[in-house]
């Protein structure tokens, strides 16, 4: 299939509040727009236990509305999920597959894109050009930009959460066209969800504001001796103080497996950088880190940095973060709860 | 009771992220600057996978490890010198291109082929394991396609753990968003699963390891079959380092109260 004509599906699912999840209702704003630019027709396809409850927040769109409902769809699963995609994807007779980049359908839509002889882009951060369709992402781990484009079709993108607005429209009555799906044999039973075993939920996508942990919050400090205890207080008063999402380097969340002090709130889901996340926060604040490149390419979308660290020469200071303070962590973030608790009183 | 299993990690090599990289743009598209020369090393994920794999395979007798890696031989080589110290496997090499910029699509569907012919390998005992994504292309996409090809419809990404059961049945834990897991009991191989950073430290370099499997992994690679990638109508419009140097404020001389002040400013403005 050539791009000339194209018709665009936007897929989109659930969540446990049976609405839509925002990086689904992000994909829908992408889809509305690349439908304009395109002169194409749009088409949303749902797959949720309960299509039709959400369904009428989508009314505004004028898009063609396409669901898979059912129990089996609640949640999130390959076998089912990919067949439920499938048939989607198959109704619509898409050629361009809009895809939200959530755990659920980044789990099978490369999957499904290989079930209809079609190809897959991930990651993408931004939709361009001006009759063909000029995708854009990173590779090598954010550290060099891509545009890049496809002759064949259907082509499905995957589009990274956070690079849209998320689509609020007017809500009123929708009408939904169900679509059957044929289930394979079912093997694998979801059990739920289970959060880090720790006092509390440090990884908030969607705060304002990152502050990463490095490794000194566990070496010596000036008196000779380790104070993790005292740096694990001095951390979470600061998250709780400003409900910031705490990323950490990777040597200090190592450093539990190689038996030296750790942060027992840190776990591998708070690493950023080269084998961690890259997320996407207004201001990230970097204490006790070096900020040496396999880390600060998990900060490619942190707009504004500041970092408080020992060294002066430290890879921050190299051009990677706005303002570096050299100091102490441990008396500048004590002071700097104290005077945000102060601020709330 | 132990289960059989054949596991087959999938893994690429990757430039040492350590290295400055510079795209540039060849007749065959895009790639780095001195690539062939660049330091590399085994994909971060991918060599979770690997220990995580090598762990469960020894906690099972009489399972078997299969490595099944995609690049330059002479770059596998360098690669496996420093990897063969840290589990035992059997390599299974192909020789083709290394990078981040060949699509996808091509890449699994070389490893399938591979995969399928792998002398001794049960497909009904198969884990197919490797990393959620890679440090090159990050798509996450090449495992999926991979079982999408071999057949296998229990698909797992960004697993942290899997604890096996008697009955061969396991559990699995995959991330998913706001830093939670999703919990999942699969009934038994074939299964794909894409690792993140899992559990398990990076093993200790074992030379008595390492020499049992270089016995195999020298011949596997003279005997490497050569791979031609194909586009798949991908083209790349630009391909560019971003403009990431910023000029930095460097505060020395400021005291922790007045850090702290004009911190506490910042994180209040808008």
């Amino acid at each position: 299939m050539t791009p000339k004509n194209d018709k665009i599906l936007v897929l989109i699912h659930g969540d446990e509040s049976a609405s839509f999840t925002r990086a689904s209702l992000e994909a829908v704003t992408a889809g509305i727009e690349l439908a304009a630019r395109l002169s194409a027709p749009l088409t949303i396809g749902i797959v949720a236990a309960d299509s039709t409850t959400a369904a009428g927040s989508l009314a505004s769109t004028g898009a063609r509305l396409l669901a898979v409902s059912g129990e089996a769809f609640a949640q999130p699963r390959y076998a089912s999920d990919a067949a439920a995609v499938e048939a989607l994807c198959r109704a619509a007779e898409a050629t361009i597959i809009l895809v939200p980049g959530t755990s659920r359908f980044t789990r099978v839509a490369a999957g499904v894109a290989h079930r209809l002889g079609g190809f897959i882009d991930t990651h993408i951060t931004a939709l361009g050009g001006t009759e063909t369709i000029e995708a854009t992402r990173w590779f090598y781990r954010q550290r060099i930009e891509a545009v890049l484009t496809r002759e064949v079709r259907p082509w499905f993108l995957v589009l990274d959460a956070g690079t849209h607005a998320a689509f609020a429209g007017e809500s009123g009555s929708a009408k939904v066209e169900e679509i059957s799906v044929q289930l394979p044999e079912i093997r694998t039973t979801v059990r739920g969800l289970r959060a880090p075993a720790t006092d509390a939920q440090t990884i908030r996508p969607d705060a304002k504001m990152l502050l990463v942990a490095g490794a000194g919050w566990t070496k010596k400090q000036p008196d000779g001796q380790i104070h993790a205890a005292e740096a694990g207080e001095l951390i979470l008063g600061f998250l709780h103080a400003t409900s910031a999402s705490l990323g950490s380097s990777k040597s200090l969340v190592d450093q539990g497996g190689e038996g030296e002090p750790v942060l027992p709130f840190l776990t591998h889901m708070n690493q950023i950088g080269q084998t961690g996340s890259t997320p996407r926060h207004a201001k990230g604040l970097s204490t006790c880190c070096h900020g040496e490149e396999p880390h600060v390419v998990g900060w490619r979308f942190i707009a504004d940095r500041r970092a408080i660290s020992l060294d002066p020469n430290c890879g921050w200071s190299r051009g990677k973060a706005d303002v570096v303070y050299v100091a102490d962590a441990f008396p500048v973030m004590a002071k700097v709860n104290a005077l945000l608790e102060s601020a709330k009183k | 009771m132990a289960n059989v299993l054949h596991i087959v990690v999938c893994a690429g090599i990757v430039p040492d992220p350590l290295q400055t990289l510079e795209p540039v743009t060849g007749p065959t598209g895009p790639g780095l600057k001195n690539e062939m020369v660049l330091p590399a090393v085994l994909d971060p994920w991918a060599a979770s996978a690997l220990y995580e794999a090598a762990a469960l395979a020894q906690k099972n007798p009489g399972s078997k490890l299969w490595l099944v890696s995609l690049g330059p031989k002479a770059k596998l080589q360098q690669v496996m010198m420093t990897v063969a110290q840290k589990a035992a496997f059997e390599l299974v090499p192909i020789d083709g291109p290394i990078g981040g910029f060949p699509d996808a699509h091509s890449t699994a569907a070389v490893l399938a082929e591979t995969i399928a012919a792998i002398p001794g390998l049960d497909r009904t005992k198969l884990l197919l394991f490797g990393g959620w994504e890679s440090a090159t292309r990050g798509a996450g996409v090449t495992l999926q396609l991979v079982g999408e090809r071999l057949g296998i419809t229990d698909q797992f990404q960004g697993v942290d753990q899997v604890d096996l059961h008697d009955d061969g049945s396991f559990e699995v834990l995959e991330r998913v968003e706001a830093g939670k897991h999703q919990a999942s009991v699969c009934a038994g191989a074939p299964a794909v699963l894409g690792w993140a950073t899992g559990n398990l430290a990076e093993p200790r370099n074992n030379p008595q390891i390492g020499m049992g499997n270089m016995r195999t992994i020298m011949p596997a690679l003279q005997k490497a079959k050569a791979a031609k990638l194909e586009a798949n109508g991908l083209s790349y419009v630009s391909v560019s380092l971003p403009k990431q140097q910023r000029t930095t404020r460097v505060v020395k001389d400021l005291t922790p109260d007045e850090i702290a002040a004009e911190l506490v400013a910042w994180i209040g403005a808008e």
